[in-house]
């Protein structure tokens, strides 16, 4: 075990090693050259020249790497020349942004994809099962930044969007939509209870049971829904209003304010209404993004769930006249867990990495969008840190999937080395 | 998903086709969608795309470049209206079909034939060529495939013809991971040994008997990654890291310009991405029902 693991942290340090080296060899590969950019009018060849000579651009490849490493290590990531701003300050905006978007996508993808995954594994090849799958790979076909679309035209407060085709777009579904959406939430939260409390609430195996559950559920669903933001649709575009609450601005002037927005309106500002607020702008950007690695997730889930279930130990545990929601998460759910927790590993850092489309349909001012900006405006120290940082991250989170593999499954390891 | 498996699962269908003969791959094939609804709704729905891509501009009535006046309205002249340039919508998504699925193809093709190339050698190889393929692979594999594609894109500049480029490299190594698991499986087989023994040549033994038989994963992953490549492709275009959009008619490109002009781009939006969603679905149910047929793990089931 301590050797699979020593071996597993050897590794990820040297793919660490190659990701920087890459990362620096992309200032050469990059067709942006640095001296022109910050010469601008200016430019001559001499000026290039001296300017280069001055920056230590002529030196020695490895010369200039090590200089790189110095300036990593004092945490040094260079100064954007388009804004003229140092890319950690930029960072410290865009980083947190991501990670909570991206960190709520995830957390709705793996409630909503494992749910979906073991509910579709328990009734195989019923219209629920084919239900599921169908919408799992609607999630994997769709267009991510279409789906963003239609989901701006049905649920968002069209009314905030600054142009003529105000009422063109609010005819085309407006707020209303949102309360369908919150209601089949509803619905599914409800729903495990149609396969686990039948024993409990025999009247749930009747069809009229079943949809008043539903009902029920969905009601609850929307109702919250009014009860947290009105007959409005969402808001739409960026993190927050600044008109309504100048978040920027509480974050750069409170001490201890981390820029996750959600952790400071509720801990450090304790103002459920900022939050509220907050959750409002993060809410649609998140389920959006969250479509594609919870159909990943449940379509996983429900192969993985498929191979447990038939087991014999299985049919064991039910024999002994353990529960069946004790049978299904404690029992099958865990044995078939290895490609579940590997498939949310990748899924996060695809949405560190991945939630550009996203980010530019909701103007969410995150690493995705950092990264687009800064290979647009061809500024070369935003896109090498960037770059670095998301690649670090990956590295970081399969080298954490890999451990996890040792905990959940005792075996891994032993037979090998 | 419903219904029953094939009668003829047990035969080797990844046979190779030269000596079997046409005819039974079209009767395998026939069998194949027969007992495979969602596989059959997917091939329906991608040859139908393909075929109005393909013979469609030979019947449209506008040219895609074609100008009328500003957003004037569906039906009547124009199925869809105009865009912001006074292009025909419809036309411009006909032929963005050409674009968008050739561009896909072509990244799908460089993907297959990297992958395959350098997969091949590492299985079939193996030592310090195994080696070096796959920590290469661990490599590029430690990025975000779509932020690979965007730094790719930055490397060669913003480009039609570079988004092929940036999409097939970023896919090779799924390719070459899965090529070189095959080829290991099939290495190990007596008529390898055999042909070894009869002193054949590595290239012949490679070519002839190994990959063959290596065909079938090939084709469920080429099916597959048509669907993330045309994904990809659109979302490369759609940020700007592509082609043109007033004078490319790209599906990404086209959603770029409604969603940039909206609300009045919004039919253009709807439209172009109805087709990029329909098509990758399309791919998507094709590739699923393949690989539930041929790949050896999920044949049993």
């Amino acid at each position: 075990m301590l050797a699979y693991l020593a071996r597993r942290l050897a590794l990820s340090g040297v793919l660490l090693l190659g990701v920087v080296l890459a990362v620096f060899l992309l200032h050469h590969a990059l067709p942006m050259d640095p001296a022109a950019a910050l010469l601008g009018k200016n430019y001559s060849a001499e000026k290039a020249h001296e300017l280069r000579e001055s920056r230590g651009l002529n030196d020695p490849l490895p010369v200039q790497f090590a200089r790189y490493l110095g300036e990593l290590s004092r945490g040094d990531l260079g100064t954007s020349h388009v804004s003229n701003v140092p890319v950690t300050e930029e960072l410290k905006a865009a980083l947190p942004a991501t990670i909570e978007l991206g960190l709520t996508a995830l957390l709705l993808a793996i409630l909503l994809g494992v749910g979906l995954g073991i509910l579709t594994s328990l009734r195989p090849r019923t219209w629920w099962d084919v239900s599921g799958l169908t919408l799992a790979l609607v999630g994997v076909s769709l267009p991510i930044f279409w789906l963003g679309f239609l989901a701006v035209a049905v649920f968002g407060d069209n009314g905030t969007l600054e142009s003529r085709g105000q009422a063109l777009l609010a005819s085309s579904g407006g707020g209303p939509g949102i309360y369908a959406l919150a209601a089949l939430g509803g619905a599914f939260l409800v729903s495990p209870f149609l396969v686990f409390g039948r024993k409990t609430f025999p009247a749930l195996a009747r069809p009229l049971g079943a949809i008043t559950l539903l009902v029920v559920g969905g009601l609850l669903g929307a109702g919250a829904l009014h009860f947290a933001f009105g007959f409005r649709g969402l808001p739409l575009g960026g993190r927050f209003d600044a008109s309504v609450w100048p978040l920027n601005t509480f974050v750069a002037e409170t001490p201890g304010a981390t820029g996750f927005l959600l952790y400071d309106t509720l801990f450090v500002a304790r103002d459920s209404e900022a939050f509220a607020h907050v959750c409002s702008h993060l809410l649609l950007p998140a389920l959006v993004l969250s479509s594609v690695p919870t159909a990943i997730i449940a379509r996983i889930t429900r192969a993985a769930m498929g191979e447990v279930l038939v087991q014999d130990y299985i049919r064991t545990a039910k024999a002994k006249g353990l529960t069946g929601a004790r049978v299904i998460l404690k029992h099958a759910l865990r044995n078939a867990s290895i490609p579940i927790v590997t498939t949310i590993g990748t899924q996060l850092g695809y949405l560190l990495g991945g939630a550009v489309l996203t980010e530019t349909i909701f103007q969410w001012p995150g690493m995705g969008r950092y990264v687009v900006d800064a290979i647009l405006a061809s500024d070369i120290k935003p896109l090498q840190a960037s770059v670095l940082i998301v690649a670090v991250a990956f590295v970081l989170i399969n080298l954490a999937v890999d451990m996890s593999y040792a905990w959940l499954d005792p075996r891994v390891g032993e037979g090998r080395q | 998903m419903s219904a029953a498996p094939p009668a003829k699962a047990t035969q080797p269908v990844d046979a190779e086709p030269e000596r079997s003969g046409p005819r039974r791959l079209l009767d395998w094939w026939l069998t194949f969608l027969r007992h495979h609804r969602p596989a059959l709704v997917g091939f329906i729905l991608s040859s139908l795309i393909l075929l109005i891509a393909g013979l469609g501009p030979l019947v449209l009535e506008h040219a895609p470049d074609a100008v009328f006046g500003r957003f004037e309205p569906t039906g009547g002249e124009h199925l869809l209206g105009t865009d912001s340039q006074g292009y025909d919508v419809w036309s411009r998504i006909v032929y963005g079909g050409r674009v968008t699925l050739w561009i896909a193809l072509s990244s799908m093709l460089l993907s297959l034939t990297l992958g395959t190339i350098a997969g091949a050698a590492a299985g079939y190889l193996g030592g310090w060529v195994d080696l070096l393929v796959m920590r290469g692979v661990d490599f590029a594999m430690s990025f975000p495939s779509f932020l690979l594609a965007m730094v790719t894109i930055a490397i060669l500049g913003a480009k039609l013809e570079n988004v092929v480029l940036a999409v097939g490299l970023v896919g090779a190594p799924i390719f070459a991971r899965q090529v070189r698991a095959e080829v290991l499986r099939v290495k190990t087989n007596e008529y390898v040994t055999a042909a070894r023994a009869l002193g054949f040549g590595n290239a012949r033994i490679l070519l002839r008997h190994v990959l063959p038989n290596c065909f079938a994963p090939i084709v469920v992953l080429g099916t597959l990654t048509m669907g993330s490549a045309i994904l990809d492709v659109a979302g490369l275009n759609f940020l700007g890291l592509g082609g043109d959009p007033y004078t490319t008619p790209e599906w990404g490109l086209i959603l770029k310009q409604g969603w940039e002009k909206r609300p009045y781009g919004n039919l253009q939006v709807t439209a172009a991405g109805l087709a990029i969603f329909l098509t990758v679905l399309g791919f998507n149910l094709l590739g699923d029902g393949l690989k539930d047929e041929l790949d050896p793990r999920t044949r049993r089931r």
